[in-house]
């Protein structure tokens, strides 16, 4: 029993360190000794921290692999229209082929070079490598200038082979 | 190495639920497999574009052709299956919505994962129609 009324005391000995007022408000003298936390790092949320080459390249991979997921119900379709024949394979390549088409295809060639180069960064830092603040940069800008030459090299094949 | 569990916690069983390590390594396993994969997927693409309703047939009659493009299929649901069942989790903390979610994610990976393999194996394995070319 006494254990219990010490540890119902408690509030109000944790109150008196937020000033004499705090012990007549509960609240306010506990979200005040809250406040009096030492400083801790927070977790990287878009509000907080400033933008820097790993924090991009971490959205990015989530972002492009929400894409893909898009992408492989595209590629379902494609595989289904095929099966189904001639006419809807037809209509969905000339679907693909089209303007919007256009975009979002080449948004996903984007997207299936970002994840997997990125995939390969995610992989070495599983095996416990390359975690240096500085290198991590250098290897997010890498694998975005990869991004952006890769899918400019496969448009350029695509234009070349009759692919568009 | 001190133990921070309660015994209380360990009495109710909170805590993980002890098969994380089987996703963890399957996620990995996934993502080394689709690395040439994906860079396979992008050259057949290419390859295949141009080739219309016929071609696509014939280039999928190819054993190989065939092969590859079922690991890709089969091994790209499983992976972003997992992937966005980890983003639900991440971002969705009410269970009723969370269990939807998951649910929802489930049966669309595996879904029309089994779709596109059928749809696959159908074009490949309906000889009539590749044989001839």
């Amino acid at each position: 029993m006494r254990l219990i009324a010490v540890l119902s005391l408690t509030p109000f000995v944790a109150g008196l360190k937020g000033g004499w007022k705090s012990i007549f408000s509960w609240g306010e003298g506990m979200s005040d000794n809250v406040r009096r936390l030492p400083d801790r790092p927070t977790s990287p949320h878009l509000r907080v921290w400033r933008w820097h080459a790993t924090m991009l390249s971490s959205i990015l991979h989530r972002a492009s692999g929400v894409s893909l997921y898009a992408g492989a119900l595209i590629l379902a379709a494609w595989a289904i229209c095929l099966a189904v024949g001639p006419e809807c394979y037809a209509g969905y390549m000339a679907l693909l082929g089209g303007p919007i088409g256009k975009i979002v295809l080449l948004g996903l060639t984007a997207a299936i070079f970002y994840h997997t180069a990125n995939g390969i960064r995610h992989l070495v830092w599983d095996a416990g490598k390359a975690f240096d603040p500085k290198f991590s940069d250098l290897t997010a800008i890498v694998v975005i200038a990869f991004t952006v030459a890769a899918t400019a090299a496969t448009w350029i094949i695509a234009g070349m082979t009759g692919g568009l | 190495m001190t133990s921070y569990r309660t015994p209380r916690s360990r009495a109710a069983g909170l805590g993980s639920a002890k098969h994380g390590v089987s996703t963890w390594i399957a996620e990995r396993v996934t993502s080394v497999a689709l690395v040439p994969l994906a860079l396979w997927a992008v050259f057949a693409a290419l390859r295949v574009a141009p080739m219309g309703y016929e071609g696509a047939v014939a280039w999928l009659y190819h054993p190989l052709n065939l092969t590859f493009s079922l690991l890709f299929a089969g091994l790209s649901f499983y992976h972003m299956g997992m992937g966005m069942a980890v983003i639900i989790e991440d971002y969705i903390h009410r269970r009723s919505t969370l269990v939807t979610l998951l649910l929802l994610n489930a049966f669309v990976w595996f879904g029309f994962g089994a779709a596109t393999i059928v749809a696959l194996l159908k074009v490949a394995l309906a000889t009539s129609v590749g044989v001839a070319l």
